[in-house]
C-alpha cells in the first residue's frame, strides 16, 4: 500500500462540455483541483491520469446500438430523429463534437480509480469527472451520456468479484444506477435525494426496493424540499449505517453530487457546507469498518460551480487524506484567481456564513415527515427489531 | 383511455360450489381482495371479497376451534348483484362508478362472459401514467386565466425552449374560478429556463416558486 488516497484528474475531463449556457459545467473539476493545489493538500505524486474507457467496457452496461449512436453523433453524423430516440440532441443532452470520446473519458476516469483501489495501490481514490448517474443502458438523460458509475460497478463485479455498496448523495435520484442493478442482490444501491414530486427525474420513492432476486437491495430516501442540514444528516447517517451493516460490502462507491446546497439553482433541499463536511466522513468510516478502506468517490451534479462545488468536493479529498484545515479562510490566491471569472462573489471561507437563508417556517413538520420516511425505509432490514421503540 | 387497455386478464375465479376455505387460500396466494365467482362458461354469478370472508369467520376470540364455517360453499356468502363494466367503457367513467358506489373492484364483461377485472389500484396506476410520473422529468404548475388559448400560449413558450412535454393536466384553480392550474411534466433536469420564460411573460408559476430558482 503506497498511498492513502489518489486523485484521478486530467484537464481533458473538461472536454465533456455541451455548450456555453449548459448548467453542467466541468470547470468545477478544475476549480477543485486548483483549490486543493493552492491549499497544498494535493501533490503531483497523488495525481493519476485517467484513461478512456473502451467500447467493450461501455458495453458492460450500454447497448451496442446506443454506443454506435453516440459515436455517430460525436462525428456529427446522427440525424435529429435518430438522436431523439436515444435521448441525444435534447435540451438536457445536446450533441457536441467528440462527445463519445469525452464521455468515455469520464467513464475511464472512474475505472482508473477502481483499478487503483482494487490493485492495492491506494486505499481510496477519487475521480470527480464521474458520477453521471442518470445515464441509461440505451438512452442519455439528465446531462448524462454514459453512466460511469454503473459501468464501474459492473466492472468491479466482473473483474474483482466484489459486493458493491453504491451511495448516492446527489439531490436528484440516481435512477440510471438503480435500474442497472435492480434485480441484482450482490449490488446494493442507496440514493438520498429531494422528493420527485416536482424535481427531476421524479422517481426514487421509498417503494422502489428492487425486483426479483434484487428485491430489498435498492434503497431510496426521498426528502422534502427545505430539509436543511440537521434533518438531512440525521436521516442520512441513520440510514447508511444500517444499510451498510445489513449489506456488508467489499467496496464502497460514493456519488458526490453537490447540488443539495442552498445556493444550488436546480434544487430546494437547503443544506449548507455542514452537510458536505459530514458526508465524506461517514463514507470514510464505513469504508474502514467494512471494506478494509476500499472507497471510490466520484462527482455528480452541482450547478453552483462558483460558490459550492469546489469547496464541497475538496472536502472529500481532505477527508480521504486526513488533511486538517488550519484556518477557515480559503487560499487567497485561489479566491483572487477565480473571482475574475465568477458570476457570483465567491465564498471566501470553508464554512458558510451563519444565517445564509431566511428561516424555514415549516421546519418541524418537514423533520417529522423525513423521520417517518426514514422509518419506513429501514423497516424491512430492522426485521425482528420492529417492535422496539425506534426513534 | 378505455378499460380494455388497463384491465387485468389473468383471472383468478371460483366456482359457486368451491369452499370458502379455497377463497381464503387464493386471496393469500395472489394478494387479492376480490374473487369473481363464475360457472364453467365464465358467466359471472357473484363476487366474494375479503370482507365477506371476515363476516363469515368466527370471532378472533374463537381461534381454538376449527372453522366449520369455512367448509361452506362460496355461493352462500357471495354478493350476487354485482356492479360490472365493459371493455370499451372509458376509464374516467368507471372511475366515477368506483367513487359513486364506494367499491374497489369491477369485473369486466364481454358477450355475457367475464373477461377481465379492474381494481382501484389499476386506476391509481393509470393516474401515474397520465401524469407522466414514470418517465424522467420535472414538474411545474402554472396558474393561467380561465380563457381560451392559454394552454396554447404556454406550450408555445415551452416549445420555444425545446422542452418536450411528457404530460399535461388542466384543473380548476380552487381559490378563484377565473383561473386554472396547468400541470406540466417536462423532459428536463433543468426547468429554470421554462420558469423564467413563463414569469417573464406574466404567468404565475405556482411550483417550483421563482424565489426558489433565483438565489
Amino acid at each position: 500500500m503506497k498511498h492513502d488516497a489518489l486523485f484521478v484528474y486530467s484537464p481533458d475531463f473538461l472536454t465533456y462540455k455541451f455548450n456555453a449556457h449548459h448548467p453542467f459545467n466541468q470547470l468545477r473539476v478544475e476549480m477543485t483541483y486548483d483549490l486543493l493545489k493552492a491549499l497544498g493538500a494535493l501533490s503531483d505524486q497523488q495525481v493519476m491520469k485517467p484513461r478512456q474507457a473502451s467500447v467493450e467496457e461501455l458495453k458492460l452496461i450500454h447497448h451496442d446500438a446506443y454506443i454506435q449512436a453516440v459515436q455517430k453523433a460525436s462525428q456529427g453524423l446522427l440525424s435529429k430523429d435518430e438522436g431523439l430516440n436515444f435521448g441525444l440532441g435534447t435540451e438536457d443532452t445536446p450533441i457536441f463534437p467528440n462527445m463519445h470520446e469525452a464521455s468515455a473519458y469520464l467513464v475511464g476516469g472512474t475505472l482508473t480509480a477502481v483499478d487503483l483501489v482494487m490493485s492495492g495501490s491506494t486505499r481510496h481514490a477519487i475521480s470527480l469527472g464521474g458520477g453521471l448517474h442518470h445515464g441509461f443502458c440505451g438512452k442519455a438523460s439528465g446531462f448524462c451520456i454514459y453512466n460511469d458509475s454503473a459501468v464501474a460497478i459492473k466492472y468491479l463485479q466482473q473483474k474483482y468479484n466484489a459486493r458493491v455498496l453504491y451511495i448516492d448523495t446527489d439531490a436528484h435520484h440516481g435512477d440510471g444506477v438503480q435500474v442497472a442493478f435492480y434485480d441484482d442482490p450482490k449490488i446494493c444501491t442507496f440514493s438520498i435525494h429531494e422528493t420527485g414530486r416536482y424535481l427531476f427525474p421524479g422517481t426514487g420513492t421509498i417503494n422502489e426496493r428492487g425486483y426479483g432476486n434484487g428485491y430489498g437491495y435498492s434503497f431510496n430516501l426521498p426528502l422534502d424540499a427545505y430539509t436543511e442540514d440537521e434533518s438531512f444528516l440525521y436521516t442520512y447517517e441513520t440510514a447508511i449505517r444500517e444499510i451498510a451493516e445489513f449489506f456488508k460490502p467489499d467496496v464502497i462507491l460514493t456519488q458526490n453530487g453537490a447540488d443539495a446546497h442552498y445556493h444550488d439553482p436546480l434544487t430546494h433541499l437547503y443544506t449548507t457546507m455542514e452537510t458536505y463536511k459530514h458526508i465524506p466522513k461517514i463514507a470514510h468510516e464505513l469504508a474502514h469498518k467494512y471494506c478494509n478502506g476500499r472507497w471510490i468517490a466520484v462527482g455528480g451534479g452541482g450547478y453552483d460551480i462558483w460558490r459550492v462545488v469546489p469547496r464541497a468536493w475538496s472536502l472529500i479529498w481532505l477527508e480521504m487524506t486526513g488533511f486538517t484545515l488550519k484556518e477557515d479562510l480559503l487560499p487567497k490566491n485561489w479566491v483572487d484567481k477565480w473571482s475574475k471569472r465568477a458570476q457570483h462573489p465567491l465564498c471566501t471561507t470553508w464554512s458558510d456564513p451563519p444565517n445564509l437563508y431566511k428561516k424555514v417556517p415549516r421546519k418541524k413538520e418537514i423533520e417529522e415527515k423525513n423521520s417517518r420516511t426514514l422509518q419506513n425505509l429501514l423497516f424491512p432490514i430492522r426485521g425482528t427489531e420492529r417492535n422496539k421503540n425506534v426513534t | 383511455m378505455i378499460v380494455e387497455e388497463i384491465m387485468s386478464r389473468n383471472l383468478i375465479t371460483l366456482l359457486p360450489t368451491d369452499k370458502i376455505k379455497q377463497a381464503v387460500v387464493l386471496m393469500n396466494k395472489y394478494h387479492v381482495r376480490h374473487i369473481p365467482v363464475v360457472d364453467k362458461e365464465y358467466t359471472l354469478l357473484g363476487i366474494i371479497s375479503d370482507r365477506d370472508i371476515k363476516d363469515a369467520a368466527p370471532s378472533i376470540f374463537a381461534q381454538d376451534r376449527e372453522f366449520e364455517e369455512f367448509e361452506k360453499p362460496v355461493h352462500e356468502i357471495m354478493t350476487k348483484n354485482v356492479i360490472v363494466a365493459y371493455p370499451l367503457d372509458f376509464v374516467e367513467e368507471i372511475s366515477f362508478t368506483f367513487y359513486e358506489n364506494k367499491i374497489s373492484c369491477l369485473p369486466i364483461i364481454h358477450k355475457g362472459k367475464l373477461v377481465g377485472i379492474v381494481t382501484k389500484t389499476d386506476i391509481l396506476n393509470t393516474l401515474v401514467q397520465l401524469t407522466g410520473a414514470h418517465q424522467p422529468g420535472s414538474q411545474i404548475e402554472v396558474k393561467v386565466p380561465n380563457v381560451a388559448g392559454k394552454l396554447s400560449e404556454v406550450t408555445k413558450l415551452l416549445s420555444d425552449h425545446h422542452l418536450n412535454i411528457l404530460s399535461v393536466l388542466v384543473y380548476p384553480y380552487k381559490q378563484d374560478d377565473t383561473y386554472r392550474t396547468i400541470v406540466f411534466r417536462i423532459e428536463t433536469l433543468n426547468p429554470t429556463k421554462a420558469i423564467y420564460a413563463l414569469v417573464e411573460h406574466g404567468y404565475e408559476v405556482l411550483r417550483p416558486h421563482i424565489t426558489d430558482v433565483i438565489r
